[in-house]
Parts: C-alpha cells; sequence; structure tokens
C-alpha cells in the first residue's frame, strides 16, 4: 500500500482516523516521521496532519496544558514557561525548535527526548484519546513504559502542576558538541523545598535508559533532607540505581555510568 | 500514487505544483521548481542546508511534508538577492570569505536572515545559537560568525583577514 495524507480537522477525527487505520501516523512537527520517510524506514501507510487549533494550544489556568503539537519555539515564547526554557532551548537549532513538538518529543528515541526527561521531573499527565470520547489521563512513566508497544491512542496534549517556585525546577543537558548536541545524559529534578528541606522530590533521566526514567532511588535519598553536602553525597551514590545506559556514537555505557553521578552533583549544588 | 496539488507562494511567486502524499518540500523545490539553492544534505535535519523560511519561520525542508505548504510562503537563498544586487548578507559572505565550498551557505544565509529578521543587533553568543542547526565542515565558523556580525553592523568588519 502506498502512502496517503489526510488533514483531519479536529482531535476526534484524528483519533477515530488511528484507531480505525493501524498504519496511521500522524505528522506533527515532522521531525521523526520525515526523517523516517527519508531513510526509508517508513515506506506506506496514512499520514496524518492535524489543523484543529486544540492541539497547539497553551492553557496557563492552573495546571498546564499544553497541546501535543506546540512546539519548542513557542514554549521558549512564553514567559510564564520559563522553567522551560532551558528543556526546550536543549531541542535541536532554531529550525527544529519552530518544527519539533512536544508530542513528538514523547516518541523520540534515545539519546533524543531532552523534554520529555523535563515533563518527567514535573509528574506530567499524558491525555490519549482513544477512538471516540474524551481524552483520558496517563502518567507520563506509564506511558513511556508502553511507548514501545504502540497502539495507546491519540496524544492530544500534556498536563502537569507548574512549579510553586521556578528555582525548584533545574534542567541540565551533558553533550560533546554545543550549543547543539546529541545528549550524553540529561537531567531534570523539580525539588520543591519546604521549611528548607526537600518535600517531593522528582528526578529524572534521559540516555540513562530505553526511555526517559524517573531516578527513583535518588529521590528517596533526598526526600525530607536539606540539599547540603550530605545529601548531595548520597543522592550521587544513588545515582546508578537501576539505570541501563547504552553504547552509542556520542558515549559508551561505561563513560555515561562514570559521569552521570559528577552531572547530577553539580546539576544538585547550582554549579554550572 | 495519488498527486496531490500544492499551491503557494516561492519567493514571491505563485507556483503550483503536484506532489506525491510522502515528498518533502526540498524535493519539490529542487524536482519539481528547479530551485536548487536549498542543499539535499542529511535528510534527518542535521546539518541545516537545505533551510528555508515558510511564513516567516526557520524550518528544514528536508523535514517539511510538501503538501502542507498549501497556502504558505517559502523563501529560499534563491530570493535573497534583488537581481544583479547581493543581500546584505550575501556581500558580507563574500567579503568575510565566509564560504569554502559552499555547500553550507544556503542554510547558513537563511538561518541568518531569520536571526537578523528577529534580532537585528545579535550579540557574538546569540549569532552562534542562531546558525546552531547548521553544519559547516570546512570555515571553523569563525568567518560566518564575523560575516553575520558584520551584516547586522551595516557592513562593517570588526577585523582584517
Amino acid at each position: 500500500m502506498p502512502f496517503e495524507f489526510r488533514t483531519a480537522s479536529t482531535l476526534s477525527d484524528a483519533a477515530g482516523l488511528i484507531a480505525g487505520d493501524r498504519s496511521a501516523r500522524l505528522l506533527s512537527g515532522g521531525t521523526l516521521i520525515m526523517r523516517d520517510i527519508n531513510e526509508g524506514r517508513l515506506t506506506d501507510g496514512l499520514i496524518l496532519r492535524i489543523v484543529d487549533p486544540a492541539y497547539r494550544q497553551i492553557s496557563l489556568s492552573g495546571r498546564v496544558e499544553l497541546g501535543a503539537g506546540v512546539t519548542m519555539a513557542a514554549i521558549l515564547k512564553r514567559r510564564e514557561l520559563a522553567y522551560l526554557h532551558a528543556p526546550a532551548q536543549a531541542i535541536g537549532g532554531p529550525a527544529v525548535r519552530n518544527m519539533a513538538s512536544i508530542g513528538g518529543n514523547l516518541f523520540a528515541e534515545t539519546p533524543y527526548g531532552d523534554f520529555t526527561v523535563a515533563l518527567l521531573a514535573l509528574d506530567a499527565q499524558v491525555m490519549v484519546m482513544q477512538g471516540l470520547g474524551a481524552p483520558r489521563a496517563v502518567p507520563l512513566e506509564e506511558f513511556l513504559a508502553g511507548r514501545s508497544r504502540g497502539g495507546q491512542g491519540l496524544v492530544t496534549a500534556v498536563q502537569f502542576a507548574p512549579p510553586q517556585n521556578a528555582a525548584d525546577f533545574r534542567f541540565r543537558k551533558v553533550s560533546r558538541v554545543k550549543p547543539k548536541g546529541l545528549a550524553v545524559l540529561t537531567i531534570a529534578a523539580h525539588l520543591p523545598m519546604s521549611g528548607g528541606r526537600v518535600s517531593g522530590a522528582r528526578v529524572a533521566f534521559g540516555a540513562m535508559a530505553p526511555v526517559p526514567m524517573r531516578a527513583k532511588a535518588v529521590e528517596r535519598v533526598l526526600e525530607g533532607k536539606a540539599l547540603d553536602a550530605a545529601a548531595i553525597t548520597a543522592a550521587r551514590a544513588a545515582a546508578a540505581e537501576g539505570i541501563r545506559p547504552v553504547t552509542d556514537a556520542i558515549a559508551s555505557e561505561w563513560y555515561r555510568r562514570e559521569v552521570l553521578p559528577v552531572h547530577l552533583a553539580r546539576l544538585l549544588s547550582g554549579q554550572d | 500514487m495519488a498527486k496531490i496539488p500544492v499551491q503557494f507562494r516561492l519567493n514571491g511567486s505563485d507556483r503550483a505544483a503536484f506532489v506525491g502524499p510522502s515528498d518533502n518540500l526540498l524535493t519539490l523545490l529542487r524536482r519539481g521548481l528547479n530551485d536548487f539553492g536549498p542543499k539535499y544534505g542529511c535528510g534527518q535535519g542535521t546539518c541545516g542546508t537545505c533551510t528555508v523560511l515558510v511564513d516567516g519561520d526557520l524550518q528544514l525542508s528536508c523535514l517539511t511534508l510538501a503538501a502542507t505548504c498549501e497556502g504558505k510562503h517559502v523563501e529560499t537563498v534563491s530570493g535573497m538577492a534583488e537581481g544583479p544586487v547581493l543581500h546584505p548578507l550575501q556581500q558580507a559572505f563574500m567579503d568575510h570569505f565566509a564560504a569554502q565550498c559552499g555547500f553550507c551557505t544556503p542554510g547558513m544565509l537563511t538561518a541568518a536572515k531569520a536571526l537578523l529578521t528577529a534580532n537585528p543587533n545579535p550579540t557574538r553568543a546569540e549569532v552562534i545559537d542562531g546558525i546552531s542547526g547548521n553544519i559547516c565542515r570546512c570555515t571553523g565558523y569563525d568567518a560566518i560568525i564575523e560575516a553575520i556580525l558584520a551584516a547586522a553592523r551595516g557592513g562593517q568588519a570588526t577585523r582584517a583577514y
């Protein structure tokens, strides 16, 4: 079967088309799908575009809701989303940031997907529309665990509570080439402070597993602690728990394991 | 394969073409419309030599589905000069020896144009970020950065070569 191109004017039309056609691929920013087409990995099926304005909408009242088609450039234009500017800026160069969407980033293979690492540290939920009916909220971690199986439905948006204090949210992407390069590793941490102690720590790693992962051992050792030298030493020691980094053209598994605690400690101590 | 009609503006002129459902904009420009300005480099959004402006936004034409360009205004490096008069960025690239093999130049010029349109007086760091999606394997970037800074200052060189 050759390619077919269709435009869906509403999210529910798109969800219906995706539910009814296993070959359907959603064209969001195009940076992943067009690459698969150019390199011959995708050779047929339905290419579906969504023109519903809701797909690119940013809602900031209460919980933040970002339409899955919101681009990195659109996030960089919003001062209210300043805590997300570092992860949005970490994606590609200016042209890629004008195209790449947050929905697409959820599907980016490691070592891509830096923005998703930030969303994981914000405890984001993925809004998924399966056929007809309202979108269902799926915790991002669960969504990522099922990602390789596919067939989860149409991702319409992501939702999260914004950090109470923007300084509680930290992000670091380590790459060999600057300012644009693939991740050796990526770390995002949301460390809300209550009475000088961490309360509700969320730490996430990119390029440390086949999909972005929560660093639960690090979260456990930081919880209830002041961010002092002892806590940072404990976090360093816990960093490697559960990680499964790969060897690729950017870095070896050994190198990624060696430098992760160093960069985690720098992130936690506020060093550049 | 069913062909899709597409009408759009290319460097100020109305154009129409039939495209395949998976054709990218770069293929349409080069093979369909004989605009050989943007180049095919990597086909994966890494090198930036296919960079064009779509409705004023920097985009990679190799990653843009041609069928989505209906009604859009596409600008390529081919539209930068006005007849025999070079765009100030093109002149600055010549003056500062910012092209060697020239393969990255279409993307570099387009990215620089987008940068200076949004930010007419960029810092060196902003220039570096502005062309961070464009790879050059010849110049080491310094001449390109100097050319863009010079164009922003109205063509004055900051140092002698």
